[in-house]
């Protein structure tokens, strides 16, 4: 690791005054960023860090949405969004292990937007909001591939929305080396229909299933999708699976999210 | 009943206190004063010629104390192989040198070029970054089959090719293996890998080099097996220093598994940089570059063929296997494939007739050496998998099929075609135990509660030997090794009558301090904590051959009963001259001598401290003192062997699959401590489990590992390694060896991965996916979903 400085501020003005600096880097639970500091992929100046910054942190109902804090670690998802929205907590209870649900948090997940990530499919597949310093960012419009974000630099997630759903799951399939998701769907039902998001498959990183939208917008069931099958087109191939698997696994993946969905 | 911590009780493993409070002492908490520290700058292509190597930059920044390349290591010698194999036309295997910094080319990613030392590792590693290396890269050669091709790009241009050796055994036996298949009324064969694996042990590698001028002499603590072999290659062949201004330390050390066996460039570095720069050396591996600088374990591509008459009886065996060497040979890398596979090809059957082809291949990776369980895990692949598919493809039960074959328990000592005899074993015993504990008779109906839940469930058997107790001296001379594979003990015994223990054998992670103790205990009748183990140091310790193959109990145990029995022997002298008896009329039990007859008794601190103290002693017959040491060097191997069930439910929508159980009947021959064999058991069923199922060491055409870290490369996790029925009441002790030990600590690692894969073709066979004969390893979900649709 590189020499670099550190700061710790408590307010995200002050946050964002200290990024104004060239090479700063927010950290927020360090879970992404730290390693790869440590493998020498990432050196940056100043690391500006998130997590005394009380306005970034809870979670709380505002009207139909789950507003969270974009320092909040994984493990408070799971537990505080428990009763509100069980498919998210639950989704958040599945991100690596204690430790790293004990650090990571959502919003250093989304600002890294790694293709194999879990919560990416929770903010596409509930249409969330990710709310910055500067603006609002619909998560339709937000994620632009593996590891790029509508995020300017210096631009800091301070919380998301995620609309809460009558009914979702979120269903993992892992990795059996890294456990992130080898493929992982998001199943959400509203009024206003089913929104269906993939993660770990695509080269694309997340991206919604249309005909499994439209299909289960009709009839909200497994069967309904039973013989719907996604391309493998610039699906990713690697040691764990070829294009024709993931693809494959968004299908069982899919009706196994709607089946478990409440 | 076993004394409580004698020979059979499940005493608790003393070192585990210190392990489990965090006060072990490992190599990387050695920090000694004025040490500096080492990176090494690898390779990050497989194969190239290097131009030239600007050190300037990196010479002159901060707390750099000099940049090594391999010019400063004219004098020394190339990294050594303890082992030298004769091929089928009588011609020694290639050796090429294997230099501490590549010399002029690089042959595998992480081949080291440069060693930067410098007051701090972060300083190191930056400066690092800053020396420039100009390399040629050459094209790659990573298939072991297009590396033998004609005109394949050479590894090591000053041989003739990149075989390593073409080896046949047994060579006079071929022609008749022919003529059997010839004349088989069946032939079964079947091609399959032996998936490369990584060590991966918790700690990795460390190693810190001490120089003290004023003695000329030499320390090297450093994360080995084995110190006194360390000692004795890296002092007689790499760096010329003899053996009495050498000192190897391997304390404790977190694991090893055939990768900390071998004598590694970075040891050799950081004794010979502590010289040069007059001040301690250190270097402690990171994870990544233990993926590309440990050596590496199986890596075999086989094709095998049984040929079998009318009534199913094995006739003949056959196979024709590609080992890979990786670039470079590692200490033990040729014996590996060679010895400690083609002598176990005849598994626990009668088959008369066995020819092995192994074509040891150089290749641009890593270079591969013993993992546990070392050429014995990819014979029983092998063979138990074979045995398998010519049960299905006979339509015969698989459990039937081996019980014909099986030598039987009256046939023993039983010589195999194949050099080795087996000196005892009941393998009808353990398959009956094993089927009894597996509760087989219920399998039907928890198959059929599975289907019910769409799930596919399975039952696989194997059925393993292994050669264990390595290894009788003469014997593995004949064969090329360039070592002895006796080991030591001194027991020295204190004047109040506690007892040190030196032992050859090095303990990293098996429990010696324990169990080597209740042998001592049991023999002498005192109570063990009386009695202290030391190992891993060569200034204290006799020269030993270390801890590998399932040896320490049944060779260093063996050594350690025989200075023991010195000891009583002597003892005894002294308790007749104090009792006033005749000695052959003294006997000693539970600590206490006494002449047979009689009331009249001394204990045994009454006796060691009349030898430290000898006023009243027979000074004219007996020396003072109460020590002795003894070499063991075992008359045969030792053959473990057991019966492994693996059940599993497969998912056929996603191919992954669930050991739901898992059972181990093993033959081990005499039990010290039960509890630490089942621990030795459930590691070995954990790493089989791995292999089988998770772990896969896979480079890319280009030579670049794709699976160079822990998100890539799956080692198995607790809740993948579930279900474990562990038992050892089959026993039919070792013959030749005092304490009737066999060995435990590959056994899991051998048997299990031809039980979970056959469980998964049992899965889909039973399910009517019958096309799907083999899978090889890992089966991963993805390749098991692969051949479903195939
Ligand atoms: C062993 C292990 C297993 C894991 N398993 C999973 C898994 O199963 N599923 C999964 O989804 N993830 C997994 N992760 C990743 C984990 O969820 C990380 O926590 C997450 O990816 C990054 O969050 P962080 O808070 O640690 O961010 P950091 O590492 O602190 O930062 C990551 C990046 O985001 C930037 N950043 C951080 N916060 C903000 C912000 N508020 N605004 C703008 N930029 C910001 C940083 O500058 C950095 O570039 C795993 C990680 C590990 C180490």
């Amino acid at each position: 690791m590189h020499n670099f400085d550190f700061v710790k501020p408590s307010s995200v003005a002050e946050a964002v005054a200290a990024l104004a600096n060239e090479d700063a880097l927010p950290l927020s639970g360090g879970q992404t960023l730290i390693p790869s500091m440590k493998a020498r992929l990432n050196a940056p100046e100043t690391l500006v860090s998130l997590t005394g910054i009380d306005e970034l942190k809870g979670v709380c109902v505002d009207g139909g949405s789950l507003v969270i804090g974009a320092a909040t670690t994984h493990a408070t998802v799971a537990a505080e969004a428990a009763s509100h929205f069980p498919g998210l907590a639950a989704l958040a209870g599945q991100i690596g292990d204690p430790a790293v649900r004990n650090r990571g948090t959502l919003g250093g997940s989304l600002a890294n937007n790694d293709p194999s990530a879990c919560y990416p499919a929770a903010a596409l597949g509930t249409g969330a909001t990710v709310v910055t310093n500067t603006r609002e960012i619909a998560a339709d419009d937000y994620f632009q591939g593996m590891f790029t974000t509508a995020l300017e630099e210096g631009e800091i997630i301070t919380s998301v929305r995620f609309p809460i759903a009558e009914k979702s799951a979120y269903a993992k399939f892992l990795q059996p080396a890294s456990r992130f998701a080898l493929t992982g769907v998001f199943v959400a039902k509203y009024a206003s229909g089913v929104r269906v998001a993939v993660t770990g498959a695509s080269e694309n990183g997340v991206f919604r299933w249309a005909e499994a939208e439209a299909a289960l917008s009709q009839d909200f069931s497994a069967d309904a999708i039973a013989d719907l099958k996604c391309s493998p087109d610039e699906m990713i191939s690697d040691l764990h699976g070829t294009p024709e698997y993931r693809a494959h696994l968004v299908g069982v993946m899919t009706r196994r999210a709607v089946a478990a969905a409440r | 009943m076993p004394k409580d911590d004698g020979i059979g009780a499940s005493t608790k493993r003393r070192e585990d206190v210190r392990f489990l409070t965090g006060n072990g002492k490992y190599t990387d908490d050695i920090n000694l004063r004025g040490q500096c520290f080492v990176h090494f700058l690898r390779s990050d292509v497989a194969h190239g010629r290097i131009r030239g190597i600007d050190t300037s930059a990196a010479e002159g920044m901060d707390g750099v104390l000099k940049v090594f390349t391999a010019a400063d290591f004219e004098t020394a010698g190339g990294l050594p192989c303890g082992w030298q194999v004769t091929d089928r036309f009588g011609e020694v295997m290639q050796e090429p040198k294997h230099p501490i910094l590549a010399e002029g080319k690089v042959r595998h990613v992480g081949d080291p070029i440069c060693a930067v030392v410098a007051e701090t590792y972060e300083q190191a590693r930056d400066a690092a970054e800053a020396i420039e290396v100009d390399i040629e890269q050459l094209e790659a050669v990573v298939d072991m089959k297009a590396a033998l091709a004609e005109g394949a790009p050479k590894v090591h241009d000053e041989l003739t090719s990149n075989l390593c050796y073409d080896w046949g055994f047994v060579e006079e036996n071929k022609d008749a293996v022919n003529a059997a298949f010839e004349s088989a009324a069946h032939v079964v064969s079947l091609e399959l890998t032996n998936n490369r694996l990584v060590a991966n042990p918790m700690e990795p590698r460390v190693a810190v080099g001490d120089y003290d001028p004023w003695g000329d002499s030499h320390t090297l603590y450093t994360t080995s097996q084995n110190p006194h072999v360390i000692r004795l290659l890296m002092g007689a062949f790499v760096l010329n220093i003899p053996e009495h201004k050498l000192r190897v330390v391997a304390p404790d050390v977190g694991g090893g598994f055939g990768s900390k066996i071998y004598h590694y460039a970075e040891e050799a570095f950081c004794t010979y940089a502590a010289k040069v720069l007059k001040r301690p050396v250190k270097w402690t591996s990171s994870r990544s570059e233990a993926f590309i600088s440990d050596a590496h374990g199986r890596d075999h591509k086989t094709k095998i063929e049984l040929a079998l008459d009318a009534d199913h009886n094995f006739t003949a065996l056959r196979t024709e296997t590609y080992a890979n060497m990786g670039a470079y040979l590692s200490t033990f890398a040729p014996s590996i494939p060679t010895w400690l596979h083609g002598t176990l090809m005849a598994g626990n059957y009668k088959t008369p007739l066995i020819y092995v082809n192994v074509k040891a291949v150089f290749t641009n990776t890593v270079p591969v050496d013993a993992y546990r369980g070392a050429g014995r895990p990819e014979a029983t692949f092998q063979i138990e998998r074979l045995v398998d598919k010519a049960a299905r493809e006979l339509g015969v039960d698989p459990i039937e099929l081996r019980r014909k074959n099986f030598i039987k328990a009256d046939e023993f000592p039983y010589q195999t075609p194949v050099a080795v005899v087996y000196d005892t074993g009941n393998y009808h015993a353990t398959m009956d135990k094993m089927l009894e504990l597996a509760d087989y008779a219920g399998f039907e109906a928890r198959r059929a509660e599975s289907a019910k839940h769409g799930k596919l469930r399975g039952f696989g058997i194997a059925h393993y030997i292994e050669a264990c107790g390595i290894a009788p001296s003469n014997l593995v001379g004949q064969l090329g090794a360039r070592a002895g594979l006796y080991e030591s003990a001194s027991v020295r015994v204190n004047a109040t009558g506690s007892i040190s223990v030196y032992t050859g054998s090095h303990s990293h992670g098996q429990g010696h301090e324990t169990s080597f103790a209740q042998v001592v205990a049991d023999m002498i009748g005192v109570d063990a904590n009386s009695i202290e183990i030391h190992h891993g140091d060569t200034s204290n310790t006799p020269m030993g051959m270390g801890t590998y193959g399932s040896r320490s109990l049944a060779v260093g145990g063996s050594a350690i009963v025989k200075a023991t029995n010195k000891i009583i022997d002597k003892a005894k002298k002294i308790a007749a001259h104090l009792l006033e008896a005749a000695p052959e009329d003294i006997e000693l039990k539970d600590g206490k001598f006494s002449v047979a007859g009689t009331d009249k008794s001394v204990d045994w601190s009454g006796v060691t401290l009349a030898a430290y103290v000898p006023h009243n002693y027979p000074l004219e017959d007996l020396e003072p003192g109460l020590e002795e040491t003894a070499f063991y060097d075992p008359s045969n191997f030792t053959y473990p062997s057991g019966a492994y069930g693996c059940e599993i439910e497969l998912d056929p929508e996603t191919g992954k699959i669930d050991i739901l159980r898992f059972i181990a009947a093993d033959d081990f021959g005499n039990i010290v401590n039960p509890m630490i064999v089942e621990g030795q058991v459930h590691g070995g069923l954990a790493q089989g489990i791995g292999q089988a199922l998770l772990e896969n060491c896979a480079y890319d055409d280009e030579g670049q590992l794709l699976s160079g870290s822990f998100m890539d490369y799956a080692m198995p996790r607790a809740d993948d390694v579930r279900g474990f029925t562990v038992d050892h009441s089959c026993i039919t002790p070792c013959t030749h060896n005092p304490l009737g030990v066999k060995g435990c600590g590959e056994a899991g690692a051998i048997g299990s991965p031809p039980a979970v894969v056959n469980a998964a073709i049992d899965a889909l066979h039973r399910a009517g996916h019958t096309h799907v004969t083999h899978i090889d390893m890992p089966l991963t979900p993805a390749r098991v979903w692969a051949a479903m649709k195939a």
